[in-house]
């Protein structure tokens, strides 16, 4: 098909001002369309990329819908057992300690079964970077209650919402580890528009400085879509994610420099 | 007089048809194709010449399929 | 000759360990085997070779930390008795099928459950057989001494690197608790990184510019894929059993009766040998030192030549069913066995081949 508007004169090499990251493999990626992983796949390659890190990288891949990872981002990775990554991160670290080393993990991974793992890998303060991407659900195993789960959230084992008398509350692990003495820096992010994807990236770059500065664990939430899982369009599901998410999940520093952030009180 | 123009060449073979892009262009320039590509998406295509090359939408594409181009153009 | 010392099973597998090159050791304390870790921390590989020691948040963490550590070319080891053993499954059944080499010691106890914090050697089928989910072997050697304790490890280190495959060395309480002179290997030296990376081309080291990245895994969703996955093991397993045999055979030339038994069953059945030998008994020991490989060809060979065999084993007839598969259907082949941390004495071994074997 034709294209249409197509300005050939500026379509050169030179004047590329964005494009896909070599280090992402060209392949397609197993994601659904308008799914976050995709993004945060992309921000993270592109600081790995800027910092000229490649060879240099040793990442860890979760299970759940990110369990492929690894046959999209072009570094050396590893496939963890469920929940595991932060105990495979920190051994390889430990022993390769001039690598850089991280774990790219979904809610269900990070937050229910691997919850020894985590906390105690940022408790002693590993000097690793955690991708935490919390879209509320089980993406892959067909859209389960996760433990992050909204109240009232209806999933496939939650089918008349969330009732947290009986399943419990959702879990806020991203607090629960910003009090933890080994964290150096822990941030809320989204990279479902333009700015929050920048900020993502940019909170990616800070947390491998860290790792370069042995200062301890950085721990990146990134709230994120299941357009599938919550059976939206990827922009309802946005749109849902900002009145839905963002509320209980708020946006932000959490913990900078070791410190944790002073909530500023809002007014709703 | 000198004029910054841009453009976006998308992988319509790759695009998944999510419309996050649309949603991100502050110039209207992107909407879905009627067709579908050979996966059955509807694919991302411009739908006039606004572009200025600003990378929202490549930023915000989960699938990486948007290259953006941008140069200083001289005008008469 | 090398360093003699006097030391306690565990502490030989430790010392073994940082002698060995041992990278990195990642555990979790359990009884009957916590004096590995103990000996370690206080004996500061970490300033003698380099090696890193953590005390990890659980068995189930250790594991992982070995597959993490052993999935970039690592030499590294954990330890273990039964319950943390039986929680390490689904990484070694990862590390297995990743084709992943570490060595696990298993210092068993009696179970089931919490069970006793005595010997036992109840684990052999979960170590033998499998343990964790899958179609998968682990090299299983049985050290029936803490000079074995010692050199096991070494010996495990050589051949999870050559083979690429998990070892477990399957000791037993009263093996990792009890003293015996040792002779030490001499120190070998630690790879540096950049050997670990041309001597394990395979492992997730940090992609250079010049070659494919590497993924460590198990996960393959074509069922085609994994089929072939599972028939590469295969072949190795097959490679394995006929390369990697080890036994030892005591008194077995003239022996018209024969006890089969590992590890510390062996050491008991080795003096009732004696014991029945001034009796008049003619009988003999058939000790595995491999179970997997299982030793079939060789007992076989001496089993068809006795007229009936005792199996002995703390556990309630586990190797009993491969010394079956070995030795033809025409021999008599009983089981003795005591359980739950029970360790059965010489005596009562001779009584029985008497009342199984020579009068059943």
């Amino acid at each position: 098909m034709e294209e249409l508007f197509a300005k050939p004169e500026i379509r050169k090499p030179e004047n590329i001002v964005y494009k896909k990251t070599d280090l992402m493999v060209d392949r397609p990626l197993s994601y659904c369309p308008g799914c976050g992983h995709g993004t945060v796949h992309r921000m993270l390659m592109e600081v790995l990329e800027e910092m000229d890190i490649q060879g240099n990288t040793i990442g860890v891949s979760p299970v759940g819908c990110s369990v492929l990872a690894y046959d999209f981002l072009n570094i050396d990775m590893l496939g963890a057992a469920h929940g595991r990554a932060p105990a495979l991160a920190t051994a390889i670290k430990r022993l390769w300690p001039y690598r850089f080393v991280f774990t790219y993990q979904g809610d269900g991974d990070l937050a229910a079964i691997g919850t020894a793992e985590t906390i105690h890998a940022c408790n002693r303060g590993e000097n690793i970077t955690i991708i935490f991407i919390n879209n509320g659900i089980y993406g892959m195993t067909g859209g389960q209650m996760a433990p992050t789960t909204l109240p009232g959230m209806r999933t496939s084992t939650s089918p008349y919402g969330r009732d947290v008398q009986t399943m419990g509350h959702p879990l806020k692990i991203t607090e629960l580890i910003a009090h933890l003495p080994g964290v150096e820096y822990v941030t809320r992010q989204s990279v479902h528009t333009p700015v929050n994807a920048r900020r993502t990236k940019k909170a990616i770059r800070k947390a491998f400085e860290i790792q370069k500065e042995k200062k301890g664990v950085g721990f990146i939430e990134v709230v994120s879509n299941c357009n599938s899982g919550w059976k939206m369009t990827p922009v309802q599901a946005n749109k849902w994610m900002e009145e839905n998410m963002f509320p209980f999940y708020p946006l932000g520093d959490i913990k900078v420099d070791g410190k944790l952030v002073e909530k500023k009180e809002t007014v709703s | 007089m000198a004029k910054i123009i841009g453009d976006i060449l998308i992988n319509t073979e790759r695009c998944k048809g999510c419309e996050v892009c649309v949603a991100a262009c502050p110039f209207t320039v992107i909407a879905m194709s009627k067709e579908v590509n050979s996966k059955g998406y509807h694919f991302a295509m411009k739908v006039n010449a606004e572009c200025t090359g600003c990378t929202n939408c490549a930023i915000v594409c989960p699938d990486g399929v948007i290259t953006v181009y941008r140069a200083k153009v001289t005008t008469e | 000759m090398g360093e003699l010392r006097l030391m306690k099973g565990n502490e030989a597998v430790a010392e073994a360990a940082i002698r060995a090159g041992c990278d990195g050791y990642f555990g979790y304390p359990i009884t009957p085997q916590s004096e590995v870790m103990e000996y370690l921390m206080a004996e500061k590989p970490f300033e003698r070779t380099g090696m890193v020691v953590l005390q990890a948040e659980s068995e189930v963490a250790s594991i992982n930390m070995l597959y993490g550590a052993a999935g970039t070319g690592k030499k590294v080891m954990t330890s273990s008795s039964s319950p943390g053993i039986s929680l390490m499954q689904e990484g070694i059944s990862y590390m297995a099928g990743s084709e992943l080499p570490a060595v696990i010691v298993n210092v068993v106890r009696g179970g089931p459950g919490l069970g006793t914090i005595q010997p036992s050697q109840a684990d052999y089928f979960q170590a033998v057989k499998g343990g964790g989910h899958g179609d998968y072997k682990l090299i299983v050697l049985a050290p029936a001494s803490v000079q074995e304790m010692c050199d096991h490890v070494k010996l495990g280190f050589d051949l999870a690197f050559k083979y690429r495959n998990p070892v477990m060395i399957l000791s037993d309480g009263a093996v990792g608790q009890m003293m015996e002179k040792v002779e030490l290997f001499d120190q070998i030296a630690r790879r540096t990184d950049a050997e670990v990376i041309s001597q394990c081309p395979w492992a997730a080291t940090g992609k250079p510019k010049d070659r494919e990245h590497i993924i460590i895994t198990s996960l393959d969703l074509d069922p085609a894929g994994q089929e072939r996955v599972n028939l590469k093991l295969q072949a190795k397993y097959k490679k394995i059993q006929e390369n990697e045999i080890l036994f030892e055979e005591i008194q077995c030339e003239d022996a018209e009766y024969l006890y089969v038994a590992f590890g510390l069953s062996a050491r008991i059945c080795q003096k009732a040998t004696d014991l029945a030998r001034a009796k008049g008994i003619r009988v003999g020991l058939f000790r595995p030192i491999t179970l997997f490989p299982f030793p079939a060809p060789q007992i076989a060979s001496v089993g068809n030549r006795v007229k009936g065999i005792l199996v002995v084993e703390m556990n309630a007839g586990q190797m009993i069913e491969d010394v079956k598969l070995s030795v033809g259907c025409n021999v008599k082949i009983e089981h003795y066995g005591r359980f739950g941390g029970i360790i059965p004495s010489p005596e009562e071994v001779v009584r029985a081949l008497e009342q199984k074997i020579i009068g059943g």
